[in-house]
């Protein structure tokens, strides 16, 4: 059931994992919306004028109204429409929520990135501290199907980059971070996610990242 | 029952400040914690494992980190009074947004402003003030950045008024003569209590930058 959109249109760019996010959670709210995909190093005047502070995708156009930053946006979505809601009622679970997302975007996933991106000199430590933070996101997730719970949520979305990005991206730099053995419980996490049929639908196809991501890795050696 | 509020932090961290303030907005009675930041309590180290910083909250038992996390979730359980966010979710991202930008990208080359010496120093002043600028702009006519009434975006950034002299003595600058829009808005946020009684006084926060300045090297 199509929620009503008004007019929303997504600025983004589709390897993106924050861009990738406000996607998620549009189509998991029903959202119409209009996409257009991005060159970075041809920034359109729509994103410089509806972002002149960051100049970054995504950003969302709600009825002209823009929004930038993916975790402001994702709050926006989940307050205008009301359907699958990212965030829970309770003030004090809704906090831990922010607290994770907040934490996935400052230390984990940069850590992640620092690690797959690592030149020989600055491995070792990149990769410790990678799954030092893998190792607290494995006892976060316990034994809950999503970290949102029963239902995806804010968390989870917001966790994308590790539940989809990471296994394409370690499998071209040939780096073991999130293995089976060494994080069940996440791999777990991962696999309920990106199985889940609207996350499946929304998430950039695997040959695709692959291909845009190995090209990169291959122009930086 | 009654609630039971602790906070854990410094007396001198804006961050703590803003939860300071959310709190007394709300007026919620709570004990505070003082933390020393070079030799932290188990406490701290306990409630926040993962980042090991001020300020925490704890509600009950509940713990919560991250400032802003923490005036979130003031202004959702104590929603019956003196609200912090707007309603309407445009102006809600809205605040959030600049909260942020406040966090990422003003505070640090603040703290390196004060921090640093010569071409470090220099890149520091010059982003910073370029981020105050941009931020300062968005008060336009408004009374309060949040909006005509007091709110989130105010509570996150007066707390860092009481720095700022800090960075502008060892900056070599003055924000009043460019900004007077700016000094009016924290004149306004001063004449409510719960920001008079929280920010202390911009003296002792001026000694401890030259006592830190000092056990860094740079005096």
């Amino acid at each position: 059931m199509a929620a009503d959109a008004g007019q929303v249109k997504l600025l983004g760019k589709w390897p993106s994992p924050f861009s990738n996010r406000v996607v998620l959670a549009l189509k998991l709210k029903g959202v119409q919306y209009n996409y257009f995909e991005e060159d970075l190093s041809n920034k359109s005047e729509e994103l410089l004028k509806s972002n002149p502070v960051h100049k970054k995708v995504p950003v969302l156009i709600h009825n002209g109204k823009p929004i930038a930053e993916s975790l402001v946006i994702l709050e926006y979505i989940d307050e205008t429409w009301k359907s699958n809601p990212l965030l829970p009622d309770d003030p004090y679970q809704r906090a831990s929520a922010r607290f994770w997302a907040r934490y996935l975007d400052e230390k984990c996933l940069p850590a992640l990135w620092d690690a797959i991106w690592s030149d020989e000199n600055g491995r070792a430590k990149a990769v410790e501290e990678a799954i030092a933070n893998l190792k607290i996101l494995e006892n976060e997730i316990k034994d809950k199907r999503f970290f949102g719970g029963e239902s995806i949520g804010l968390v989870d979305i917001a966790a994308s980059f590790v539940g989809y990005w990471v296994g394409i991206l370690q499998e071209i730099q040939g780096l073991e971070l999130l293995t089976v053995e060494k994080f069940p419980k996440l791999v777990k996490w991962s696999e309920e996610f990106t199985s889940h049929p609207v996350i499946k639908e929304g998430l950039p196809p695997r040959d695709e990242l692959f291909a845009f991501f190995n090209a990169r890795a291959t122009a930086s050696k | 029952m009654a609630d039971e509020v602790v906070l854990l932090s410094s007396w001198f961290s804006p961050f703590g400040m803003r939860v300071q303030i959310a709190l007394a907005e709300k007026g919620i009675n709570y004990e505070f914690k003082e933390e020393d930041l070079r030799n932290k309590s188990p406490l701290l180290l306990q409630t926040n494992p993962i980042h090991k910083k001020v300020p925490v909250l704890i509600h009950n038992g509940k713990i919560i980190c991250e400032s802003l996390i923490a005036v979130e979730y003031i202004d959702e359980v104590w929603s019956d009074k003196s609200p912090l966010l707007p309603s309407d979710p445009y102006q809600r991202a809205y605040a959030r947004f600049w909260a942020d930008f406040i966090d990422a990208k003003m505070y640090q080359p603040g703290r390196k402003t004060w921090t640093t010496k010569g071409d470090e120093q220099e890149a520091s002043k010059k982003e910073f003030l370029e981020c105050f600028k941009l931020f300062e702009k968005q008060l336009g006519d408004k009374p309060y950045f949040n909006g005509d009434n007091f709110g989130f975006l105010d509570v996150a950034f007066i707390p860092l008024h009481c720095w700022f002299q800090v960075i502008e003595t060892f900056g070599e600058f003055k924000l009043e003569e460019e900004f007077p829009k700016y000094f009016d808005w924290v004149k306004r946020c001063l004449q409510r209590e719960s920001v008079s009684n929280t920010l202390p006084d911009q003296k002792k926060i001026y000694a401890l930058a030259c006592l830190r300045r000092k056990q860094f090297g740079l005096d």
